[in-house]
């Protein structure tokens, strides 16, 4: 009895992990693929290398027309700082107002702004963009990062209504007694308590900002203002042809660093963010 | 001026909301600004011949638009619209929606089923757990972004990994996955598939609210799993299901990175990967023609909206909100 129970439980491992395996072999043969001689990599489907070798990624570093995957890391992590400040403000803001306060229309502007969750982006795209255009902001992230101040996200608000709804109401009124006003209540107790979705909302405004490649592809016209996604790219050629694989392989592995680290460091605020990524897929 | 003159009631109304609304301002000015005008703006833009590059001479072409969309249906191919001038059904377009509409009958199942069978298998106590659901998560993660797509362009071609793993176990003459309109599509789907993550852990919520006891009471009732799985575990799961078909069904809808990397911006083999938003992108930043693109984008605004509706109401007959007793 208890070594059939072993086996079941033995078994049921295995199934997982193997299937775990299988999931992530596509990544794992990424990882090392970038390390192999650039002729290796085409006739060579095992993960254990026969020659090792970093010549990809100083190909791959090299980059696009002059421009190295220096600069568009730091695009990228500079447009993703001012996207995650953007967030915070705007939605946070947003999620007081309909988490907390009482104001008129509050219920209707709560279901517009549920609705609006599920348009697709796609038919306010050609507008959007001529009005840019006519702000002379294509080709800088003022298209990408503007939206965010204004809570175009807003999934945020809908991520942090839920939390702040949840929080206990005792001390907004302790703090009203004490003389505090709402923005008091707001930024002396609703921000520090909230913290833990806020932090998701930092977490995900990264990741989707990090791997967005749409709205790059729209408003970043130059190399040198290019991000990470956008750049990895430019390996594949208009044809679908790429010349430089190991290069492609390992800027591409290189791209996958952020949201890992990210992802395996703050695990515990991921799971909270689950249900809205199914929202955004 | 002042308070003293208006009617008191006024001064309340406008004191008790002017903190909320300011808190409030920045959403509702970019609700105004970057989702109501540009709808109303899209919606106009539809019925004229806007060209990005000359926008002065837009003329309005009533469905103008909407006919070389759907002309094809009825044997048009070109026709004079209400501005005079000739227009051109587009030959592309019924091409791109009826790939979308494979994705998206066909990945969105896939995904769901695929998602609720790894959640059963980790529905259990087991040690370890917490760290399988990271590992099946890192897909989803990773799955949006251009370097997975240009890894999934990589393992699908002739002489990819997946090439080379066929031919080790026996297939000696595999197609070439990318290059082929037969298989490009399921390319697709199997990489949407394989991003089940998000789906699976909201599964696994949904399944963990279902009470041990339903399982006991209904194996002493003598019924084996298979029947336990359709009496007790579906029925409970349908608020979830439905939660995820619709999200998955939307985002599906609107795919567009993977097959603009894999198919080098363009629509691959004969068309064979030509999304609706990658058709609409060439449209309208390619060649310019935004009004087209607009007419597109509201199109697939009511398509999204007719299939979400018809799942939500065909919800009263499969969706189960048992009182949970």
């Amino acid at each position: 009895m208890k070594s059939k129970h072993f086996f079941r439980f033995a078994f049921t491992h295995l199934c997982i992990a193997a299937l775990g395996l299988v999931m992530l072999y596509p990544v794992i043969w990424m990882i090392v693929s970038s390390f192999k001689p650039n002729n290796m990599i085409f006739s060579d489907s095992g993960i254990i290398p026969k020659a090792v070798t970093i010549e990809n990624y100083i190909s791959g570093w090299k980059g696009y027309s002059g421009v190295s995957f220096a600069k568009f890391f730091l695009n990228s992590l500079l447009m993703c700082a001012a996207a995650i400040a953007a967030n915070l403000v705007s939605c946070s803001m947003a999620a007081y107002a309909f988490g907390r306060l009482r104001f008129f229309g509050k219920n209707f502007w709560f279901a517009v702004m549920m609705t609006s969750l599920m348009l697709p982006a796609h038919v306010t795209l050609g507008p959007r963009y001529i009005m840019f255009n006519s702000f002379n902001w294509v080709g800088t992230y003022l298209p990408i990062i503007a939206p965010k101040f204004l809570a175009a996200d807003a999934f945020f608000v809908f991520l942090l209504v839920q939390f702040i709804r949840g929080l206990p109401r005792d001390l907004d009124e302790a703090a009203i007694i004490d003389g505090c006003g709402l923005a008091g209540i707001f930024l002396r107790i609703i921000v520090p308590l909230a913290k833990p979705a806020l932090v998701t909302t930092a977490l995900f405004t990264f990741l989707w900002t990090w791997d967005d490649f749409f709205n790059q592809l729209l408003y970043l016209t130059s190399p040198a203002t290019f991000t990470v996604s956008r750049a990895l790219r430019t390996f594949i050629g208009d044809a679908g042809a790429v010349s430089n694989w190991g290069g492609a392989l390992a800027m591409s592995t290189l791209a996958m660093i952020p949201s890992f680290a990210l992802f395996f460091s703050l695990q515990k605020y991921f799971v909270r963010g689950i249900a809205i990524s199914g929202i955004k897929g | 001026m002042g308070g003293r003159f208006m009617p008191h009631r006024v001064t309340k109304f406008l004191r008790a909301n002017a903190v909320p609304y300011i808190f409030l301002l920045p959403w509702l000015i970019g609700f105004l600004a970057l989702t109501v005008y540009p709808m109303i703006s899209s919606l106009y833009l539809g019925f004229t011949d806007y060209d990005f590059t000359k926008p002065d001479s837009t003329s309005w072409i009533g469905f103008g638009n909407y006919i070389s969309m759907f002309g094809q249906l009825f044997g048009v191919s070109e026709f004079t619209a209400s501005s005079g001038k000739i227009l051109r059904v587009d030959p592309y377009y019924l091409k791109s929606l009826s790939v979308t509409f494979t994705y998206v009958f066909v990945s969105v199942p896939l995904k769901l089923i695929f998602a609720l069978a790894v959640a059963m298998l980790m529905n259990r106590k087991l040690r370890l757990m917490a760290f399988y659901r990271a590992v099946y998560y890192i897909p989803t993660l990773l799955g949006g972004s251009v370097a997975i797509a240009v890894l999934w362009r990589k393992l699908f071609e002739k002489d990819g990994l997946i090439n080379g793993i066929l031919k080790a176990v026996g297939f000696m003459d595999p197609p070439g996955w990318i290059t082929n309109p037969k298989y490009a599509l399921s390319v697709l789907v199997l990489l949407t598939v394989w991003q089940f993550g998000s789906s699976m852990i909201i599964f696994l919520a949904g399944l963990k609210q279902i009470p041990e006891e339903y399982y006991e009471a209904a194996a002493v009732d003598g019924a084996n799993k298979f029947r336990q799985f359709f009496a007790i575990t579906m029925p409970a799961l349908t608020p979830v299901i439905l939660f995820n078909l619709v999200m998955q069904m939307i985002s599906a809808f609107q795919a567009f990175t993977q097959a603009y990397i894999i198919g080098g911006g363009k629509g691959g083999v004969l068309n064979s990967t030509l999304f609706y938003t990658l058709h609409l992108y060439i449209k309208g930043w390619t060649y310019h023609e935004m009004g087209y693109a607009s007419a597109m984008a509201w199109v697939l605004l009511i398509i999204i909206g007719v299939i979400t509706g018809i799942v939500f109401c065909s919800s009263d007959i499969w969706v189960s909100y048992g009182s949970g007793e």
